[in-house]
């Protein structure tokens, strides 16, 4: 029994012992470096651009400009090819521009021996710009005047609404009902390790892609397709990967070096970004602007909630409005009784451009509507948890917009474990001697609905396969991509379960390589442990028949009779013992019966569990210093089946942190006038520090999710979801003041409290 | 222009040929040792994270010829023989280790810190005994940026670090 038990990750000593070895690890000798040139300006087009004093520069290689780039406009978005035209992703982005469309758009490349031989050269390149007024946030982009960012598009992305019951007869027929606007703002990923790729030529037309990526299937076709060269010259490895957040669930590096490779005959090249670009110039989280409206009746019962949601992706489209439609339809599992509306409208804008990240448009949405339930609940003077309570689903009910039965939904327990080992009803009885005075406290909470994958969507599949070694240990390769989350460890664990070996006789290839790999578009969506496990799980069946049967032939017993347990088969009594690597050498080598025994499967899943959760949190509130210590926080989790709580924990803490960084300290500025980027390094773009973060606890409520192999469900993304909301709504109960943006910083809590007369 | 240095690295003697304009990092990483990491550059996020002297450095900002007659560790001389040393398997059992880009400057960090605190206890370095909170640990800590953890299990793989440590004299 391997499902369920903290397993030591798989690659936890090769990462402490530094022997892991990551993208810019694995460089051949004589790598040269590449170097953009950014745009200083946000929106403008470049009338001329002199390189002829880098190019002449000893050690400068090449040097190459929007004239020299393949004009194939292509998509960055890291989801899996769509069989219909119009489901696409919008395919607006070029190797190179002489259209500016935001401070750091790639204008030009230098590649050179060295990245200082590269850095100087760039700056010998002259470039002359035209500048025109930057489009920054909704109004400016969507007048009817706005210079268009990408001709046709009119500045919009996409645009699409639902409606859930009878939202209007709902509001009218309601006790109460109540508005609200919330604003978050551009956050960015901040993954340790910055984009990075290098790319080589080992044959007259086949390239080889090193990269940090969490998509390598999907990074291939987008090369390919970038390129206009077929996918099968075209190799994508994916070594260890220093965190990845969404960020490299886009093709962001990938394609540059595979055209310089293939202009420099084949030398390898690589990019490596520095922290400074990998802010600005790779992806950002979509601000959201969302006006919610919410009725409810005096008992407490939701009747309506109307969203209405402005998505910024920036420059370029990269995942568009795939995100404000995601946010939308995650949200419907949480409250699915009530009647519900969505609009949204993703636009353009001079801002960097908008991705995949951590949560994919559901932590903006989650702060709005989760927000406006507190104000809801203040208002009919219910407790926050009960009137959650009343209004969750229950495993049972109906998903509206899908029609489909939500098969396990563990919110109710959720919250009431929390109450419980929070301390809930007594902190808040606690609290009344802290609101007045200088020093208040408060209580927070927070709900959170999510899906498992990406599907209907997208097409979810994936692969694996099995070998039996000749020493009788099991190699598993999967395409699902290990990026720090603990992936690897898990299958590894699954394996473990449906063979009957231990995981220490299992090896999982952590590397991907789009020429051996089994398909599988990646990791996102909170997909991996969910989608995968169908796989893993035939898989092993199929692995472990095989090997029995070989053992049924070797000793001369019927199938039926026959078990594998840790190191051996054994028939059922226990008294006949054949050691795997017994059995295995006879495979292999037994000059007349037997093959290597291998299995493989490839499966589609045509189900999306939702995963559930809550986030409760106690804060104190200095209110001269609008300084806001978090006293406790702690999630509760229903995704199911546990397969490692220890890495299932390290999932929340982890989430939690990054929520907790993004509601009161991360901000992305840009001027408002000029869209100039002003924070785009690490120490003024404020990352939780260890200082900053307090100590979090988190807990499970371990339901079972009939769709999945082991009854398990999402949880990647979802720790961080209802983070945001819970502080605000505690910020509130301690001192009635609403912060409706983001983020809570000291600086928006001294304009908030001055605007309240608190100080 | 080059020139040659001569250091202890991990307990070796050793030359390096350095270019005087290289970082630490740089010249760490050419000579094989990609333990050390980039992620940022400038000082800021601690992946880079080596010992001078026993004392920790980003060795991002430190140029390589400062290495001369120093001696410098790093993470690859902390496992001897394969076995892990304290404040390694205390990441370990901790779970401190998820995308594992932070790690090696976290562990050098965190061996630098509880071999001080061993010495100015005179060898005793023991969680309490000596007043060391988990506030203590993020103050020492905040030079060490990571994304993955929350920092949650970090703090708890210091703890241990401490504890093992103490437990091995």
């Amino acid at each position: 029994m391997s499902v369920g038990l903290s397993q030591e990750r798989l690659d936890a000593k090769a990462k402490v012992t530094g022997r892991c070895r990551f993208t810019g690890d694995l460089a051949l000798p004589g790598t040269r470096i590449a170097k953009y040139l950014h745009s200083n300006i946000a929106h403008g087009r470049v009338v001329d651009i002199d390189t002829t004093e880098a190019l002449a520069m000893t050690g400068v290689e090449a040097v190459f400009t929007f004239a020299d780039i393949p004009r194939i406009p292509f998509a960055t978005a890291g989801h899996a090819f769509n069989l219909d035209p119009a489901a696409r992703d919008k395919e607006d982005r070029l190797l190179l521009t002489d259209y500016v469309r935001y401070h750091g758009d790639e204008i030009a490349i230098v590649v050179a021996v060295d990245g200082l031989t590269a850095s100087k050269a760039l700056k010998k390149i002259k470039v002359t710009y035209k500048e025109y007024p930057a489009l920054l946030n909704h109004e400016q982009a969507l007048d009817t005047a706005a210079m268009e960012l990408h001709k046709g598009s009119a500045n919009q992305v996409g645009e699409h609404s639902y409606q859930c019951g009878d939202v209007p007869a709902a509001v009218a027929s309601a006790d109460i009902s109540l508005k609200g606007q919330f604003q978050t703002q551009m956050v960015q990923h901040c993954h340790m390790e910055n984009h990075i790729a290098w790319a080589y030529m080992d044959d007259t037309d086949h390239i080889v892609i090193m990269s940090s990526t969490q998509i390598p299937h999907i990074c291939r076709r987008i090369v390919s397709q970038a390129l206009d060269i077929p996918m099968s010259t075209i190799q994508v490895i994916k070594p260890a990967i220093g965190g990845g957040f969404g960020n490299k669930q886009d093709v962001v590096l990938e394609p540059m070096v595979a055209f310089l490779t293939k202009k420099l005959g084949g030398v390898p090249v690589m990019l490596e970004l520095t922290r400074e670009e990998c802010l600005s110039s790779t992806r950002i989280r979509h601000p959201f602007r969302v006006n919610v409206e919410c009725a409810v009746n005096n008992d407490g019962t939701l009747k309506a909630l109307a969203m209405d949601v402005s998505s910024n992706t920036g420059g370029y489209a990269s995942h568009g409005h795939s995100i404000a439609k995601a946010a939308g339809s995650k949200v419907v599992p949480l409250y699915p009784n009530a009647a519900l509306s969505y609009q949204a409208v993703t636009h353009y804008s001079n801002l960097p451009s908008a991705g995949a990240m951590r949560g994919y448009g559901s932590p903006q949405l989650v702060y709005a509507v989760e927000s406006i339930m507190e104000e809801a609940a203040r208002k009919i003077g219910m407790d926050s948890l009960d009137f959650r309570l009343k209004n969750v689903a229950q495993t049972g009910d109906t998903n509206p917009l899908t029609g489909k039965v939500i098969e396990s939904a563990g919110i109710r327990e959720c919250l009431i474990k929390g109450r419980e080992t929070f301390g809930w009803d007594q902190k808040k009885q606690e609290h009344q001697a802290f609101k007045s005075g200088n020093i208040r406290r408060g209580l927070g909470l927070a709900c959170f609905s999510y899906g498992s994958g990406t599907y209907p969507a997208s097409v979810e599949i994936a692969g694996a396969r099995m070998i039996l070694n000749q020493d009788g240990r099991v190699t598993v390769q999967i395409g699902a991509t290990e990026i720090g989350q603990g992936s690897d460890t898990v299958i590894a664990q699954m394996a473990s379960e449906r063979l009957g070996i231990p995981v220490s006789a299992i090896r999982v290839v952590s590397t991907q390589d789009t020429d051996t790999t089994p398909f599988d578009p990646g990791s996102f969506a909170s997909r991996q442990t969910y989608i995968v496990c169908q796989a893993v799980a035939e898989t092993g069946d199929l692995l472990r028949q095989r090997i029995l049967e070989h053992a049924s032939t070797m000793l001369e017993l019927p199938v039926e009779q026959l078990t594998i347990s840790e190191d051996a088969v054994f028939n059922g009594d226990k008294t006949v013992r054949l050691s795997l690597n017994e059995l295995a050498l006879d495979a292999y080598y037994h000059k007349t019966r037997g093959q290597q025994l291998t299995a493989e499967v490839s499966r589609k899943v045509t189900t999306s569990a939702y995963s559930y959760g809550c986030t409760l949190v106690e804060v104190e509130v200095d209110i001269k210093l609008c300084q806001l210590s978090i006293l406790g926080i702690r999630n509760i989790h229903d995704s199911g089946k546990i397969i490692n709580p220890d890495l299932a924990a390290g999932q929340v803490y982890g989430g939690v942190g990054m929520g907790i960084s993004g509601a009161l300290s991360e901000e992305l500025l840009a001027d408002p006038e000029t869209g100039w980027i002003y924070n785009n390094n690490l120490l003024d773009y404020k990352i939780a520090t260890m200082m900053d973060s307090p100590d979090i606890s988190c807990d499970f409520v371990e339901t079972h999710e009939p769709t999945a192999a082991f009854g398990n469900k999402s949880l990647g993304e979802p720790p961080l979801l209802s983070v945001a909301p819970a502080i605000r709504n505690a910020i509130l109960d301690a001192t009635g003041v609403a912060m409706n943006q983001l983020p809570m910083s000291p600086k928006a809590l001294f304009n908030a409290f001055r605007d309240a007369e608190l100080i | 222009m080059k020139q040659i240095i001569q250091c202890q690295l991990n307990g070796k003697p050793v030359e390096l040929v350095v270019d005087v304009r290289q970082s630490l990092l740089e010249a760490l990483r050419s000579h094989g040792l990609t333990g050390c990491k980039e992620g940022c550059g400038v000082g800021e996020c601690g992946a880079c994270t080596v010992l001078i002297d026993e004392v920790p450095v980003d060795s991002c900002i430190t140029l390589a010829i400062r290495a001369e007659g120093r001696v410098i560790r790093t993470i690859e001389g902390e496992s001897i023989n394969g076995e892990l040393s304290p404040v390694q398997q205390a990441y370990v059992d901790a779970g401190a280790v998820q995308c594992g880009f932070c790690t090696p400057g976290l562990v050098m960090k965190t061996t630098s810190y509880i071999e001080g605190l061993a010495q100015s206890a005179g060898g005793c370095c023991q969680s309490g005994s000596n007043g060391i909170n988990r506030d203590d640990i993020r103050r020492e800590h905040a030079g060490n940026l990571c994304r993955c953890t929350g920092y949650q299990t970090v703090v708890d793989a210091v703890e241990k670090s401490i504890q093992y440590y103490s437990g091995q004299k």
